[in-house]
């Protein structure tokens, strides 16, 4: 009997990791895309981080971050009650952050590319920044916007090191489908190993091509 | 009346090169602005919307006070109520000609006078890609007529536009502006495309541009 509880722990850790990286990249990635300073840089390298580093140090340092014996670990445990490490809520930190790069850099960029000109005959119309953002830059890149949420989706779909460092290998909890791959192969289980990534190849898949023939259809409509 | 004295130090691939611009004029008046490229012309036009800050200056237009860098004034490009048409036009490639003319107002009634005096009625429901270039240009007029301007800033408004288009769309600002008085600042590099304007001419890119 294939137990099922990893896919639904990995759907929801992905759609709710890329619906907290929608509300905070956004402003983020528009923040990154107007003017140059070096505090610019400096965060955007920080944020781009996750892209190079191998998972298991950003795994380890979160381990470290969070552990209830110290730190912040500590604070966060007596004055919220709320422990990350090997729990869900952690596995949702660790992915957010490891999944921020996918969010927030093709968003930069499609911001960028949008001419200057628009944004600023919007505020000659007398709308604000923000009416400005919803109404006339996100609608202009909404094929960059549609690929960033994809690709951070099927990211979280398949993070294994940092989700098995700070959340380890609970059933139920923090055994997502990429661990459970892992767990089953090392009890010989190969037909529940199989089963799981056919699972995370075939909805993959279907997510990528989905994206691939909408930008083609958008491109032949509008730009972004 | 409307007075201008701008100064902005430019930083162009010739080196630094100092912007400085002093423009009076009766309200309901043109001005044509010309000179060679990367004179600072259209930068002189967005330091006028408050898109760009200048170094110092005083913009008064019909007693308000939109800037004066000695008291630290400077309305935001939203308060000036200042049209602007972009040299790209800068139409939002999202909407509908219809969508676009109610982004920037809410009155209706004005929305169809301006449909009605451009042509462009029967391709309200178009998006600008499905726009020619002159009803580009002509929407884009609309566009920040809509806002009713105290001051219509156009920057090449005519430069992407055949022959024939641009003849045409000259004759039809002239009624417009003769129309409805509104006080217009209009850029281009060549000032023999605007001859059948009239409206005073100054030219930027002299060490002293004044009129």
């Amino acid at each position: 009997m294939i137990d099922w509880s990893p896919i639904w722990l990995t759907l929801k850790l992905a759609v709710i990791s890329t619906s907290i990286l929608l509300v905070l990249g956004l402003p983020v990635a528009y923040w990154l895309s107007k003017g140059h300073s070096l505090i610019k840089v400096i965060l955007e390298a920080l944020f781009t981080m996750p892209l190079v580093l191998p998972p298991t140090v950003l795994g380890f340092y979160l381990l470290l971050a969070f552990s209830p014996q110290q730190g912040l670990g500590k604070w966060l445990l007596q004055h919220f009650n709320l422990q990350l490490v090997f729990s869900f809520e952690g596995l949702v930190l660790a992915s957010v952050i490891y999944s921020l790069p996918f969010m927030i850099s093709p968003v930069k960029s499609a911001l960028q590319q949008l001419p200057v000109s628009l944004a600023h005959a919007s505020f000659t119309m007398g709308k604000s920044e923000r009416e400005t953002f919803f109404k006339v830059l996100l609608p202009n890149i909404r094929a960059s916007l549609l690929t960033a949420t994809v690709m951070t989706f099927a990211h979280t779909l398949g993070e294994f090191g940092v989700v098995l460092m700070i959340g380890g290998n609970i059933p139920g909890l923090t055994r997502v489908a990429s661990i459970a791959i892992y767990n089953s192969v090392e009890n010989m289980d190969y037909r529940s190993a199989n089963f799981y990534s056919l699972v995370l190849f075939g909805f993959t898949f279907i997510l990528v091509v989905a994206v691939f023939i909408y930008n083609k259809y958008a491109s032949k409509n509008l730009p972004g | 009346m409307i007075r201008i004295e701008l100064e902005k130090k430019l930083n162009t691939y010739q080196g630094n090169y100092p912007l400085h611009v002093l423009l009076e004029m009766e309200t309901g008046s043109l001005v044509k602005i010309s000179g060679p490229s990367g004179a600072g012309k259209t930068t002189f036009l967005k330091l006028i919307a408050g898109l760009m800050l200048p170094d110092a200056g005083r913009i008064l237009v019909d007693d308000e006070i939109w800037l004066d860098t000695s008291s630290k004034i400077n309305l935001s490009p939203q308060k000036r109520k200042c049209g602007f048409v972009f040299q790209d036009y800068a139409l939002f490639p999202n909407m509908t000609v219809q969508q676009q003319l109610e982004y920037a107002t809410k009155d209706q009634e004005l929305i169809k006078s301006l449909l009605d005096f451009g042509r462009l009625k029967p391709f309200v429901k178009h998006k600008p890609l499905q726009l020619s270039g002159g009803q580009q240009q002509r929407l884009a007029i609309l566009r920040a007529l809509a806002i009713k301007p105290k001051l219509l800033l156009m920057d090449e408004p005519f430069s992407a536009l055949d022959f024939k288009t641009k003849t045409n769309l000259i004759e039809e600002l002239q009624i417009l502006l003769d129309k409805n008085s509104i006080s217009t600042i209009i850029v281009t590099h060549n000032p023999q495309e605007l001859k059948g304007l009239p409206g005073q001419n100054l030219v930027i890119g002299e060490e002293e541009s004044e009129i």
